[in-house]
């Protein structure tokens, strides 16, 4: 049975009352209607409804009453050649971020960016996006974005600071700090201002450092540098706490090549095999075929144990049995060739093992390429503690910041600080006033990277360019542009960068095809080699061994998938309401633990569950004395001795009110809690976690909806799959085979085996309803979504968000379950909830079904929602009247009512719903992100996914412009087009050579499954089963193996 | 409602007829020259251009002609002396080829710019839709005779009541006693339904019409006549409402798209002609309205440039117009889906733009009025292939099943094919 027991959260697993108390009542409060019997007994009797019948008719005839607005039209005085009105133009450019990289294309509507799309021309990224470069153009229009140039906290001129500062860092030692640089051109415009101002020191500063592995390289290879991956290549992945799909190094390239060892179909049966050994529980993680957990201090034991079992055969002999059969299990498939090793560990000594086990299994030069090197991280931690040293002595003249925020995420803020305030020149070129830009003298704000021209240089040899989508919105000047003036060259960096390109890649017509296309790639297949491993593998290994044992509790310092490290993510509220893939909590950080620590610490159930939105708060005692309260959140799969606390929060109210925080609102630093080791930054450390009386609301969106113990996924082993590939056809089968013919047929099923096909699914179709079967004449709109590859990133979610203008509801709203998102990621986990490593996660994205059949389209009372010829569930906002019949009974859960006006409120004076944090996407500045083509609701109508209709109805019209009929994949909708790992395909279920029809009728006909087909909906979107590569799918059922009786 | 239906379909066929005329009979070279020439050429006055009058006595042969109009580029290129001197004196402005021009058009054209003649006075042309204003009269008409019968009626039905009390009491027989009007229960019953029935179709009939705004005409910051453009000139209606073909909106000319011709054409010269005025009867004097838009395009007409500032950017501010035809913000319309694709006449919904001085809001623009349209029109079903799709709809053609496809056929009438 591909039924295994799933559960969305622990009450689900214990059905416990309040849960299914919740889950009986449709609305979070008490309704405001009296329902006693007494009619004038009643709290609102019936003279207050007519005086609300007599206000509303009266405030209805004085309104429409008002005459029209008179309207204006402006057409552009000068109108540029290249932009018509109503039409989009796309510019392809480079989303940078310190070390997040990915070729983008812009989309502008009348000269302002609205949306950003992966750009499938290049070979790193191969159009794949992210959540953070999906929610990239909000922070374009960001309002707490610095307007102007500030000397001690007043405007002023760039040509009056310009002179100061020039002053102000000739002389005395200086540095100039800034994140990791992939840009060629940027690094050159850098070395000339060092050989102007030879007192200048250039520091690489990352606050999600890699300088363990980055000297690790450099002992091991002879090269300080980080090698490319191909996660494509590799049948065996092995991953120590790297979590490649979310957030280490560069998860967009990843994902992509990782997906395609996913891809499975039952004519082709192979998978690559994944272990991950981590500490938390990540998405990688959830990916994993086999999983087990550990404490962070002891990566560096798993890194030896996996090089021993591998070089010398030896037996594993680590602290749990479930990772000693992993690593031996592990070490057997990696000997088998193709495979790969990562480790997220920052501790030098690891990383040698790391790449000891590399060079020991050949991956170099196969699945790890020392040719096509990557280019992303390469800040030394050394380098900073060195120069915050010099600072505190007071030698120091002048520190210039770009792109770093160290007063916030350096290990220790308050005294990066303190020794700031001793430099007497400190120049920032934040966009915004940050931790650090707040202490620094000059602030010179650099412009948005869609503001930007630019490059970078992500891998060597491959390059991608940057230009703008806009003229910078506020006065603001490029960071190079400031060096460039400071050290007297007489042109801009935009020409500096023009010529620079021109000369390097020969003549300007390549430059124009260079910038058009947006990379700059050498032609064929990556480049790919290895280097001679010549480092000192006994050394490391002894060193790992003399690390003192582990104890206590340690705390893991990690990155969310959407808020990453910090910077300008901790104020973008689409990501602050994209709820984490894991928690599938929104607008905060908290405490995860896992479900035995958290019965150690008096909270589990009643007080922390996540039906009950108040959480048992925890205390947290760094070993340096750095305390925080922090509520407490049960995650099944981390490791039982470890806590993890999210970086990105804490934030100084500065840095925007989305970000801000305070002890009521907006979560801790837990950069505070990261270590330095003498050589780098561990993102670990023992900390105290003590209980405390208070309580905190986190808003968790997973329990919001519910299918009442319906089984919504099918899951099978590897194994099992080969054996028998037609299983889930069977099960399907069993469910529908009564109705491929009529009863009264002569084939009729009347019991017995049968598969589920295509053509079963036309006879269900017909004979399952008795209704009239709709004939869709033309196109007919199909997804199909792949469970197997999916890894729960959440890029989609965001994506959907930019697409259709879906309002950010704030955080008081997401606990009232009021969250507007069309698209959401199931979370489910299976498995024992007191042994993280039996822990297995599934993610289903799910939004409207588009249902033939729709559940949702007979009850309306007004037929605001009803089912187009395409087979699309179409749902009119201006007709419908609010009465919400429709989401009660839709069956997915998938439709969601605006309770407020959440984009235009402020139309009215005092219109204004006030949560504060959300407040500024009522804003005319943030409001340019909207696409124009999709209607901005109002308060009291339902809406859900349109299919991106307004991008079906733009490829048609395209299509009958030049007369001809639809191509398959010319239209694409948000959420797959944002997709890393390609696990959304859509198109004309009608057309028989479409990429859909095929896959549904003759590739994956053994995977495809509709959620909760038995209940006639007909879905016109499908799902592929999840198959892991395994050798047991945990049951985790409660009948079977009664592991949770203990645990009420 | 019908009168006025019947007027729009009349004078919609009328143009249809018109238009028509012009393809049928040998090529118009005022209407050619006006769509293609008349941009950079004036016949009389240098402009952009030459003048056109006589040119073609210039050119070297009648054949060099055809080329030049077709494809100057080509004949500079190649070297031909002529070309390169001409090319040299207009200052290197190379002329927009006309490849799509045969030899009889281009003819027509060099036909119409030597017989053209400065205009000289003439007899103003009564306009095409003059019956319009006695017919809204007529009505005013009805109402004040119906009063008066109404009146008389009753006059004379009190009258013939007072006649017969007095012979009654002549006759001493007992007069009935009379109930006044207002307390007469029938009365009260019978205007009590009425005034319920017309005052709920009122307000049904109010509510439903709220934000329409059929027949509005605002008064433009700049009086630009459609009339005299689009009319009396014929430039297509293309040319300035270039997104009309490729977007969804129409879009409304920058000024710098009316300095195209407006380089030239510094004055009005029609007023005998079509003298100029407001739908108030102010008359408007066409030159000082040129000179406004000289002002917003940023234009010295003395100097015969633009103003530029430091960086050498027009100093130009836009025209704010008074938008007319406004759509509710729920409601997706696409110009190209209709003009491009549906091969509609922008006169089936704007009216007939090209008789009116000042514009005014022809339909209803009421999903009703939409509605309708998708209902009746058929779609360029065989014509476009995208609509290939459609193999059940094709057979049937084929089989004589169905005579036509009508955009309800194809989902036209469905939510979300405008509400997204």
């Amino acid at each position: 049975m591909s039924q295994k027991q799933y559960w969305s959260d622990l009450q689900d697993l214990k059905n416990i009352a309040t849960k299914t108390e919740v889950a009986d009542n449709e609305f979070k409060e008490e309704l405001p209607f009296d329902l006693s019997d007494s009619v004038f007994g009643a709290t609102t009797p019936r003279r207050d409804f007519l005086k609300f019948l007599g206000f509303s008719t009266l405030a209805a005839t004085l309104v429409s009453s008002c005459e029209m607005p008179v309207r204006k039209v402006i057409p552009y005085a000068i109108k540029p050649e290249d932009i018509t009105p109503g039409i989009p133009n796309y510019y392809a450019s480079t989303f940078v971020d310190g070390g997040d990289y990915c070729s983008i294309v812009i989309k502008t509507r009348e000269g302002r960016p609205i949306k950003i799309e992966g750009n499938e021309m290049s070979a790193i990224t191969k159009g794949g996006t992210s959540a953070r470069v999906q929610a990239s153009v909000l922070g374009l229009y960001d309002k707490a974005r610095l307007r102007h140039p500030m000397a001690d906290g007043k405007e002023v001129t760039f040509d009056a600071i310009d002179r100061v500062i020039k002053e102000g860092i000739a002389g005395k030692p200086g540095y100039l700090v800034t994140g990791s640089i992939m840009s060629p051109s940027s690094k050159e415009v850098i070395n000339q201002f060092l050989a102007k101002y030879t007192n200048v020191k250039h520091v690489v500063y990352d606050a999600i450092s890699y300088s363990g592995m980055l000297q690790a390289n450099e002992a091991s290879y002879g090269k300080r540098v980080l090698p490319g991956y191909h996660f494509e290549k590799a049948q065996t992945i092995f991953s120590l706490g790297a979590d490649f799909l979310g957030t280490w190094l560069s998860p967009i390239e990843y994902s992509k090549g990782y997906s395609v060892g996913r891809k499975i179909s039952a004519k082709n049966p192979t998978l690559s095999k994944h272990y991950q050994v981590e500490a938390i529980h990540t998405i990688t993680g959830a990916a994993a075929d086999e999983r087990a957990t550990c404490r962070p201090s002891e990566m560096g034991a798993v890194a030896v144990a996996l090089y021993n079992a591998i070089a010398n055969g030896t037996e594993p002999a680590l602290k749990s049995a479930a990772l000693n059969k992993l690593v031996k299990s592990a070490a057997a498939d990696l000997k088998k060739g193709n495979g790969m090793v990562v480790s997220g560990s920052n501790d030098v000594n690891v990383q040698i093992v790391i790449n000891a086990i590399n060079d020991k299994i050949g991956a170099n030069g196969v699945t790890v390429n020392w040719v096509t090197t990557s280019n992303y991280k390469q800040g030394i931690d050394k380098d900073m503690a060195d120069m915050v040293a010099a600072m505190e002595a007071g030698t120091v003249g002048a520190v210039m910041l770009h792109g770093v925020n160290p007063a916030y995420d350096y290990l220790d803020g308050k005294k990066f600080a303190a020794a700031l305030a001793k430099v007497p020149v400190t120049v920032s070129f934040a966009e915004r006033l940050d931790e650090t830009a707040q202490k620094c003298k000059y602030i010179i704000p650099d412009h948005n990277f869609l503001e930007s021209w630019g490059d970078a240089e992500p891998r060597a040899n491959y390059y991608s360019l940057m230009q703008p989508g806009i003229s910078p919105l506020f006065k603001t000047r490029a960071f190079q542009d400031s060096l460039m003036v400071w050290m007297d060259a007489n042109q801009t960096y935009a020409d500096y960068w023009k010529l620079y390109w021109v000369t390097r890649i020969g003549s300007q017509a390549n430059f124009d095809k260079a910038l058009q296309d947006g990379v700059i790639e050498p032609a064929g297949e990556m480049a790919n080699g290895t280097l001679a491993f010549v480092g000192n593998v006994g050394a490391a290994v002894s060193a790992i061994q003399a690390m003192k044992p582990a104890s206590g509790v340690e705390v893991v310092v990690y990155q969310k998938v959407g808020i990453g490290y910090g910077g300008a993510w901790s104020n973008n509220p689409w990501l602050l309401e994209m709820p984490d893939p894991i928690t599938r909590a929104v607008w905060d950080n908290y405490l995860c633990v896992s479900p035995k620590r958290a019965k150690e610490l008096d909270a589990e159930l009643n007080g922390f569950n996540e039906v009950e939105t108040k959480k048992k708060v925890a205390k947290v005692t760094g070993a340096n004395g750095y305390t925080v309260n922090l509520p407490i959140i049960v995650v099944p799969g981390m490791h039982n001795d470890v806590v993890a606390i999210a970086t990105g929060f804490g934030r100084d109210a500065k840095v925007g009110r989305a970000a801000a925080s305070d002890a009521t609102k907006g979560g801790k630093n837990a950069y505070p809690f990261t270590a330095f080791n003498g050589n780098t930054v561990d993102f670990y450390s023992n900390v105290k976690v003590e209980k405390t009386t208070e309580l905190y609301e986190v808003a968790i969106l997973q329990t919001h909806s519910s299918y009442e113990g319906r089984p919504v996924i099918h899951e099978f082993t590897l194994a099992k799959f080969k054996e028998d590939p037609k299983e889930l056809q069977k099960e399907r089968g069993a469910e529908m085979s009564h109705f491929e013919h009529e009863p009264w047929d002569k084939n009729a099923h009347h019991g017995g085996e049968a598969l589920a096909t295509p053509e079963m699914e036309d006879g269900y179709r017909k004979n399952g309803t008795l209704y009239p079967v709709q004939p869709f004449e033309g196109l007919k709109w199909g997804m199909s979504i792949d469970l197997n590859t999916c890894t729960g990133c959440g890029a989609c979610v965001v994506g959907c968000m930019a697409e259709n203008n879906i309002s950010v509801v704030g955080k008081y709203h997401a606990l009232r379950s009021h969250e507007m998102h069309w698209l959401r990621i199931d979370r489910y986990f299976s498995g024992m909830p007191d042994d993280p490593d039996t822990i297995q996660t599934v993610f289903q994205p799910m939004l409207c079904q588009h249902c033939d059949n729709a559940p949702c389209e007979n009850v309306c009372p007004v037929s605001a929602t009803n089912h187009s010829s395409e087979g699309l569930n179409q749902m009119a906002y201006n007709r419908c009247i609010g009465t919400k019949y429709c989401a009660n009974n839709c069956p997915y859960k998938v439709r969601h009512f605006n309770w407020m006006d959440w984009n235009g409120a402020d139309a009215f004076a005092d219109n204004l719903f006030e949560d504060d944090r959300r407040d500024d996407i009522n804003d005319d500045l943030t409001r340019m992100v909207l696409n124009p083509d999709v209607t901005v609701r109002s308060r009291g109508v339902m809406e859900k996914c349109s299919f991106c209709v307004q991008r079906l109805q733009d490829a048609k019209l395209t299509a009958k412009k030049a007369g001809r009929p639809l191509i398959d994949g010319e239209v694409r909708t948000a959420c797959q087009q944002s997709c890393p790992s390609n696990s959304i395909t859509f198109g004309n279920v009608n057309d028989k050579e479409s990429e859909i029809y095929k896959l549904r009728r003759e590739e994956q006909v053994e995977r495809t499954f509709y959620v909760l087909e038995h209940i006639h909906t007909m879905p016109n979107i499908n799902y592929l089963s999840k198959i892991r590569n395994t050798g047991a799918i945990v049951a985790g059922n409660e009948k079977l193996d009664g592991m949770f009786s203990e645990h009420i | 409602m019908f009168r006025k239906c019947f007027r729009s379909v009349l004078s919609f066929i009328v143009v249809m007829l018109l238009s028509n005329a012009a393809v049928m009979a040998a090529p118009d070279g005022k209407a050619l020259f006006m769509s293609n020439c008349a941009s950079c050429h004036n016949p009389i006055k240098e402009s952009t251009g030459p003048a056109l009058q006589n040119i073609d006595k210039t050119f070297p042969n009648k054949e060099w002609g055809y080329k030049w109009v077709r494809n100057s580029a080509a004949l500079i290129a190649a070297g031909d002396k002529t070309a390169v001197d001409i090319y040299n004196k207009y200052n290197k402005t190379a002329m927009t080829a006309f490849p799509n021009l045969s030899n009889e058009e281009i003819d027509a054209i060099l036909k119409y710019a030597n017989e053209y003649k400065a205009p000289v006075t003439a007899a103003p042309t009564p306009g095409a839709a003059g019956g319009a204003a006695p017919a809204e009269s007529n009505g005013w008409l009805y109402t004040v005779i119906t009063l008066s019968l109404v009146l008389l009626v009753i006059i004379l039905w009190r009258a013939n009541q007072g006649l017969q009390r007095a012979a009654n009491e002549k006759d001493n027989v007992p007069t009935e006693k009379e109930i006044p009007l207002y307390r007469s229960k029938l009365v009260i019953a019978v205007t009590a339904i009425l005034i319920f029935i017309f005052s709920g179709y009122w307000l049904v009939n109010g509510a439903v019409n709220e934000g329409r705004q059929q027949n509005y005409q605002p008064l433009q910051p700049l009086y630009y006549s459609h009339k005299v453009h689009a009319g009396i000139n014929q430039i297509n209606c293309l040319y300035c409402h270039a997104g009309a073909e490729k977007s969804r909106q129409a879009m409304i000319p920058s000024s710098n798209v009316c300095m195209n011709c407006h380089k030239q054409i510094n004055a009005y010269t029609g007023e005998t002609d079509h003298p100029l005025k407001t739908a108030e009867g102010k008359v408007i004097n066409g030159t000082e309205q040129i000179q406004l838009l000289y002002k917003y395009a940023g234009w010295d007409p003395v100097k015969k440039d633009y103003n530029r500032d430091a960086k050498g950017n027009i100093l130009a501010t836009p025209i704010q117009w008074v938008k007319i035809h406004n759509l509710p913000d729920h409601v997706y319309f696409n110009h190209a889906q209709h003009v491009k694709v549906g091969q509609v006449q922008c006169q089936q919904c704007h009216g007939n733009i090209e008789e009116m001085d000042e514009v005014y809001q022809f339909s209803p623009l009421s999903m009703g009025w939409c509605i309708n349209c998708h209902r009746q029109t058929e779609v360029q079903f065989t014509n476009n292939n995208y609509y290939s799709i459609f193999t059940k709809y094709h057979e049937e053609l084929k089989s004589g099943k169905r005579t036509k496809v009508t955009e309800a056929d194809l989902g036209g009438l469905e939510c979300q094919k405008c509400h997204y």
